[in-house]
């Protein structure tokens, strides 16, 4: 038997609660309610026993982690332990004092979204007027208090044609690296795919161009350029493969192997309030459940690549083939690729008229 | 750009990149947003001394010094690693 190596990362997700309304949210459609929460003194220890166990990174993210008054508490609590403190923010409740005090906690990285380079499109996608101004602010107090900023922009058929003025953005916002990550349709966004799926020419001329700012902006900006999987000729290693690198914790303490499982039924979730993380991480059974490669079914039982991306996503073989066991159907090794390519056509050709967004409310 | 580094370049790992053991795995690591890299000795001891209060020329005389080793590979090999940091920006000059 083999031991099984520790997580790296652990995503804490403080809270569901978010001012914004962005449409490709890939939080699950029903949230924890703010009642049921877990409170400061859980947290703290679920650091400790992350620490204990080897993780390195800890994302704080929610919704909206700075609608928790005690953020710079479990901040805190994470530099005290030497775990890496990585806020996720949509800005909006970030004043110059509470950056200050974050920052002094401990802080070490913040990540701060943006939905758009043009301010009134910004604000729609966001579903919220003045997100931008407020953005910009946040970016130049996060970058005056000598804290570093990666700005994080979600390409999609709303932005796609700007996505070299969104670099040029996060270059100007004094980021030190930009995420530009397309849409992923997961969740909430999984509603609102019909609105967001930009054509495959939109897709690769905006990745062409963000691969060329690559290139141009070495040792200005770093890119990290998540691939648009629908678009791709392999899946994503989606979570670098299940329950190998990280843990996701919801607000009230269910501890998921990623972001969407709850979406797959029958799996087993445990919370840190019944165990501890070390058992979670080794005994919960939805862990267990996909880890490793022997629950694989053809084509990727023999397939070479089964340990470079692990069949793609669990998540999205139930969304769109109803089987968590399937190869994710955006490989063109997969039997189910048909109907991806034909999602795409149907949302993408033709004369469609532009959707509205349905927004998280 | 890597190749206009010069002797009198003061690297130093800016807020956000840090060096760290880790008891768990048993090694040293870089650890930055969103990456971390497994580190050798020599990369290891290299970094620590990246303060922002030594000159690389400075480094490498440290390095030859305590290592006993030839000074003109180690300045090679110091060169390249800060050019590389320097190029996924976690390292300032």
């Amino acid at each position: 038997m083999t031991i099984l190596p520790p997580p790296i990362g652990l995503l804490a997700e403080l809270t569901h609660r978010c001012p914004l309304g962005c449409p490709y949210c890939s939080n699950p459609t029903r949230l924890d309610p703010k009642s049921t929460e877990l409170d400061t003194a859980t947290w703290q220890r679920v650091f400790q026993e992350a620490a204990e166990l080897g993780v390195l990174h800890v994302h704080l993210s929610g919704g909206e982690p700075a609608s928790r008054p005690d953020l710079a508490r479990l901040v805190a609590s994470c530099a005290e332990l030497g775990l890496y403190s990585n806020l996720i923010t949509s800005g909006v409740g970030l004043t110059e004092s509470r950056i200050g005090t974050l920052g002094e906690a401990g802080l070490d990285h913040v990540q701060l979204s943006i939905q758009d380079a043009v301010p009134e499109s910004a604000d729609r996608i966001a579903g919220y007027r003045g997100a931008f101004a407020r953005k910009r602010e946040v970016a130049r107090l996060v970058v005056a208090a000598g804290l570093p900023l990666t700005v994080n922009f979600v390409l999609h058929r709303g932005n796609i044609d700007r996505a070299g003025a969104l670099v040029e953005l996060a270059i100007e916002l004094g980021a030190r690296r930009v995420e530009i990550a397309h849409a992923q349709y997961y969740g909430w966004a999984l509603t609102n795919r019909a609105a967001l799926q930009p054509s495959p020419a939109q897709v690769r001329r905006a990745v062409a161009e963000v691969e060329r700012q690559k290139a141009a902006h070495a040792g200005t900006i770093v890119i990290d350029h998540v691939a648009p999987d629908y678009h791709a000729r392999y899946p994503k290693a989606c979570m670098g493969g299940w329950a190998r690198r990280s843990l996701n914790v919801t607000p009230s303490g269910r501890v998921l192997p990623c972001h969407a499982a709850e979406t797959i039924p029958g799996l087993e979730f445990w919370s840190v309030v019944d165990h501890s993380l070390g058992e979670i991480w080794t005994s919960a059974p939805a862990f267990n459940a996909f880890r490793g490669t022997d629950w694989m079914r053809e084509p990727c039982r023999s397939c070479p690549r089964q340990e470079v991306d692990f069949g793609g996503c669990r998540c999205q073989a139930m969304a769109l083939v109803g089987d968590p066991r399937a190869t994710d159907p955006v490989c063109t090794l997969s039997p189910d690729r048909a109907k991806v390519d034909a999602a795409v056509l149907a949302e993408t050709g033709g004369d469609r008229e532009d959707q509205g967004y349905v927004y998280r409310r | 750009m890597s190749d206009t580094i010069g002797p009198e370049a003061r690297p130093r790992l800016p807020r956000g990149v840090r060096l760290r053991q880790d008891p768990a795995r048993g090694a040293w690591l870089l650890l930055a947003p969103e990456t971390l890299f497994e580190l050798n000795q020599s990369s290891v001891e290299i970094l620590k001394r990246c303060t922002g209060e030594k000159s690389l020329r400075e480094i490498v005389d440290d390095l030859a010094v305590t290592f006993a080793v030839e000074r003109e590979r180690l300045e090679r090999e110091t060169t390249a690693l800060i050019g590389q940091l320097h190029d996924k920006r976690l390292i300032d000059l």
